[in-house]
């Protein structure tokens, strides 16, 4: 799998991946995809990049162990649910805030930050799994 | 600050947890010297239910709480009448002196703290128990105890003994636990109320409910594993094995009267039937008779006291169950009397060991001029544990006797068991103090010595309150008995008895109990001999009969688990699979609401027929596969061509995930093969491949006729109408399917995402699982003992 013409583009396909994937993640609420897919698409990125330059190229790469992203996804999520207590409305309901920033509205929620909880724990569990398998018996 | 105020009392009933908090800290500091200020908490606790005792002197009862679980009708609240005060003046006024004597028993333990702790957890527990209306509440507290006791009884974990008898009293007395959590909830659902202020009133609907014995059954399950009644009280011997301060408190005094205390709150409301006042009275009286024939039989002091505690607890369980003003009154006394006497002597002995070295009474003598205050101890509360005058165990015993006596046949047996217990307590009582105080000096492991102001105050205290009491029984009987009985019968009580014996069948049989005792005791070596001749001769126990149940339940579950889980992955798939077909098939046979043939669409077009033929073609290619990376990645065409499928109808967010599904599965599926070194082409025999293909058939054609059945359903359009509306408005989003996955069930997928992490790291856990030699992972057979190191050597 190793060719010198994959190994030279898997770089760039990855980094267009993983951009493409936040692009789905933060458009979602409207349009097709969400955190779901995105999580999907980054950890398929992932793993072209795996499949090309190998499992520590990758580690390298997202620096974290990729449990730990998909731990801090999940402990996001939850206290997004959270952020409700504070209006004092029950767990889990969406709050919304329209700040301008450079004169465009930002639609921003405690529903975002759920959907880029709901993104890492995918990225983060996939990924962990198909680093783990290409590893092989090396540690 | 009122007394009664909700707040003062929440505080009073958390205090004992904040201590045991603190507790290890402060032993750091101070070492046992901690016990002054730990003993200040449970003192504070006595001193604000003292506060109750005059108006429930009065008749009075307060109640008070907060809610808890409102949507179940679950609340924490707490109920203090007089039964209740009884029981937390007992618990807070020998804990406090118990806290004393720890800090003596165990100075210099190194686990000082954490044995702190675990005391003060189980006050907080046990006056939990006891001040508890609601039923769930009563339920929390009486299982903490359980756990509670079980820390305690294995304190000393080092010791197989300990841990053995720590398990099982957790096995028995959490066992009966979950039997009374059962029949609370039948008496939940009988009278509709869980709180035992408002059950006071439905006693007379669940005497007469079908299910009253159900609910007796069960809950004297509760009671009489916790309260050590025959066959169960074999665990309570057994959790001797903790520190004395243990035996004196949780195992005399407090947590095995939990029983008790249950059967006496539940007497007005499910007492007065023909099955209370029978099963009871033999099961208690049985008790009383075991117990002190087994008490007998013992040279170790604790071991001695133990068996008589199980007595005890069965002559109060037997007076209970007969329900009569004078029994209620015979039961409340002796209760309040035993816990006096019997942690008292309990102290006792564990004094006599730490100075001594030695608990066993005949390697003991001569210690009254070493030991004169533990020997003034002693004696006070043997006094009052042989039923003499003028001590409070005496009122208990005419009081006993007054209200058994009667001539005919029933009544008179019950006096002789009273008799024949109560004569041979008197032995035990009077082995345990007499004995090692007396007599020739004789050699013991430490040159004995009185023991340090810590150790004896308690035992002391307590001989004294027990001589006090009796003698201003005016007193005792106004705030203590009055109330308590009056509780327990669930109308006003008054118990007038005093310490001036006056004459009647109640001071005869007192007279044959003492005769009795006295020969009892002059031959009390030979009687020891009989029951050891006697036991040897039986050979068998219910001790025994829970090291067999439990070995049984070991092996019955090895048997299980060797059946249902053989350890092979085709088998699991096959099940597996078998089992969706059927869920898919058999409900459609059983009701034979099979989907109708479909007709063929006649406005389907070009593109969508080629991309269903390239699906079928992606299938074929899977089959007739040479090697499995091959027939993997057919399996993604076939994915890829479904992915479109959905593309094309209108579902482009099924379609995205996917396609990104049958990538990942796909590389996921071929990196897992080249790990599993499997050979690159598949060979199964025929007769495999006809069970596998039958399956797969069935799974593949169930699925496709479920999903034709669905399909010609009449569609419900509530739901997407419902989300159509609502999503732009509610949760300002147009894509209707993120929405729902983030916005309407956003508590749904949060559970979903915490399953996909579990997994992630079940499965790394799975890769990482390494075999570099056979037989690495034990194979747990209990039967086998553990393979010893140097033959893994070996191998």
């Amino acid at each position: 799998m190793r060719t010198l013409i994959f190994r030279s583009i898997a770089p760039f396909l990855t980094s267009l991946m993983v951009l493409f994937s936040i692009f789905v993640l933060l458009r979602g609420h409207n349009e097709p995809g969400g955190g779901f897919i995105g999580g999907l698409i980054a950890a398929s990125a992932l793993a072209i990049y795996g499949i090309a330059c190998g499992v520590a190229a990758v580690r390298r790469a997202i620096h974290f162990h990729p449990m730990a992203i998909s731990a801090v996804g999940l402990f996001m999520a939850a206290l997004a649910g959270v952020l409700s207590v504070f209006a004092g409305v029950p767990y889990m309901t969406g709050l919304w805030i329209y700040p301008s920033l450079f004169g465009v509205e930002l639609a921003l929620s405690s529903v975002l930050v759920f959907d880029v909880g709901v993104y890492l724990v995918v990225v983060g569990a996939i990924s962990s799994i198909a680093l783990g398998l290409e590893e092989g018996d090396r540690d | 600050m009122s007394a009664a105020a909700p707040a003062t009392t929440l505080l009073v009933l958390m205090l004992p947890f904040l201590a045991a908090l603190i507790a290890p800290w402060m032993t750091r500091r101070l070492g046992h010297n901690a016990a002054w200020i730990l003993a200040l908490a449970p003192l504070a606790i006595f001193i604000h239910f003292l506060g109750f005792a005059g108006e429930m002197a009065d008749g009075g009862v307060v109640t008070g709480g907060f809610a808890w679980v409102p949507s179940f009708n679950v609340s924490f609240s707490w109920l203090i009448d007089g039964l209740s005060l009884t029981f937390a003046l007992l618990i807070s006024g020998i804990g406090a002196l118990i806290i004393l004597y720890s800090g003596g028993y165990l100075k210099g333990d190194a686990q000082l703290g954490r044995f702190f702790s675990f005391m003060l957890l189980f006050m907080g527990a046990m006056l939990g128990v006891v001040v508890s209306d609601s039923f769930l509440m009563l339920f929390v507290y009486w299982e903490l105890t359980s756990i509670t006791s079980f820390l305690l009884i294995g304190f000393d974990h080092t010791r197989e003994a300990s841990r053995r008898a720590a398990i099982q009293a957790l096995v028995v007395t959490g066992g009966g636990g979950l039997a009374l959590l059962a029949g609370l909830l039948v008496i939940w659902n009988i009278t509709g109320v869980s709180q035992i202020s408002l059950l006071l009133t439905y006693g007379d609907d669940l005497r007469a409910s079908p299910f009253y014995l159900l609910a007796l059954l069960l809950v004297l399950g509760g009671a009489f594993s916790k309260s050590a009644q025959f066959p169960l009280h074999f665990w309570l011997p057994n959790a001797m094995e903790a520190p004395t301060p243990v035996s004196a408190y949780l195992h005399s005094a407090t947590m095995v009267k939990a029983g008790v205390y249950l059967l006496m709150r539940l007497n007005p409301v499910l007492g007065d039937t023909a099955w209370w006042e029978t099963i009871l009275p033999v099961f208690g009286g049985t008790t009383l008779i075991v117990g002190t024939l087994l008490a007998i039989r013992q040279t170790d002091l604790k071991l001695m006291l133990a068996y008589t505690t199980v007595s005890s607890l069965g002559l109060l369980v037997m007076l209970t169950g007969f329900g009569s003003e004078h029994a209620i009154a015979a039961a409340v006394l002796y209760l309040v009397a035993h816990s006096l006497f019997k942690g008292a002597l309990f102290m006792v002995a564990g004094l006599i060991d730490h100075e001594t070295g030695s608990r066993d009474i005949t390697g003991l003598g001569g210690l009254r001029k070493a030991m004169p205050i533990t020997f003034l101890a002693a004696m006070a509360a043997a006094i009052s544990m042989a039923g003499l005058p003028p001590f409070v165990g005496f009122l208990a015993k005419e009081e006993i006797y007054y209200a058994l006596w009667a001539t005919d046949p029933w009544s008179l047996a019950f006096v002789a068991v009273a008799v024949v217990g109560n004569g041979l307590m008197f032995v035990i009582g009077f082995a345990v103090a007499i004995k090692p105080f007396f007599g020739a000096k004789v050699e013991t492991p430490q040159v004995p010595h009185e023991g340090p102001a810590l150790l004896w105050l308690g035992p002391l205290l307590l001989g004294v309150t027990a001589l006090v009491s009796a003698i201003l029984s005016p007193l005792t009987h106004r705030f203590i008995s009055s109330p308590m009985a009056s509780a327990v019968a669930g109308q006003a009580e008054t118990v007038s008895i005093s310490v001036i014996p006056h004459m009647g069948p109640a001071l005869i049989l007192s007279l044959v109990t003492v005769a009795f005792g006295i020969v009892a005791y002059l031959m009390h070596d030979r009687l020891r001999a009989g029951i050891a001749w006697l036991l040897a001769a039986i050979g068998w126990g219910p001790d025994r009969g829970f090291d067999q149940l439990i070995s049984g339940l070991v092996r019955l579950s090895v048997a299980v688990t060797r059946l249902v889980q053989p350890g092979r992955l085709d088998i699991y798939m096959t099940v597996t699979f078998l089992m969706v077909a059927l869920a898919l098939i058999g409900p459609m046979a059983w009701y034979g609401e099979w989907p109708s043939m479909p007709v063929w669409p006649a406005d389907a077009q070009f593109h969508e027929l080629v991309v269903i033929a390239i699906a079928f073609i992606g299938l074929l290619a899977v089959i007739y596969a040479r090697d499995r990376l091959t027939a993997i990645v057919s399996l993604g065409i076939q994915g890829f061509a479904v992915a479109l499928i959905f593309m094309l109808f209108g579902a482009p967010d099924l379609s995205f995930t996917q396609f990104m599904v049958e990538t990942l599965a796909v590389v996921i599926l071929a990196l897992v093969m080249t790990r599993l070194k499997l050979t690159s082409a598949d060979h199964r025999p025929t007769g495999r491949k006809l069970v596998d293909l039958t399956v797969s058939l069935a799974c593949g054609g169930g699925f496709m006729l479920y999903l034709l059945a669905v399909t010609q359903q009449p569609f419900n359009t509530a739901l997407s109408d419902f989300f159509s509306a609502y999503s732009k408005v509610v949760a300002h989003g147009a894509n209707v399917v993120n929405v729902i996955i983030v916005d309407f069930r956003g508590t749904d997928t949060l559970g979903e995402i915490a399953v996909v992490m579990v997994t992630g790291l079940a499965i790394l856990s799975l890769i990482r699982i390494r075999t570099p030699r056979a037989g690495a992972i034990a194979d747990n057979d209990p039967d086998q003992a553990p393979v010893p190191a140097q033959s893994a050597e070996v191998r």
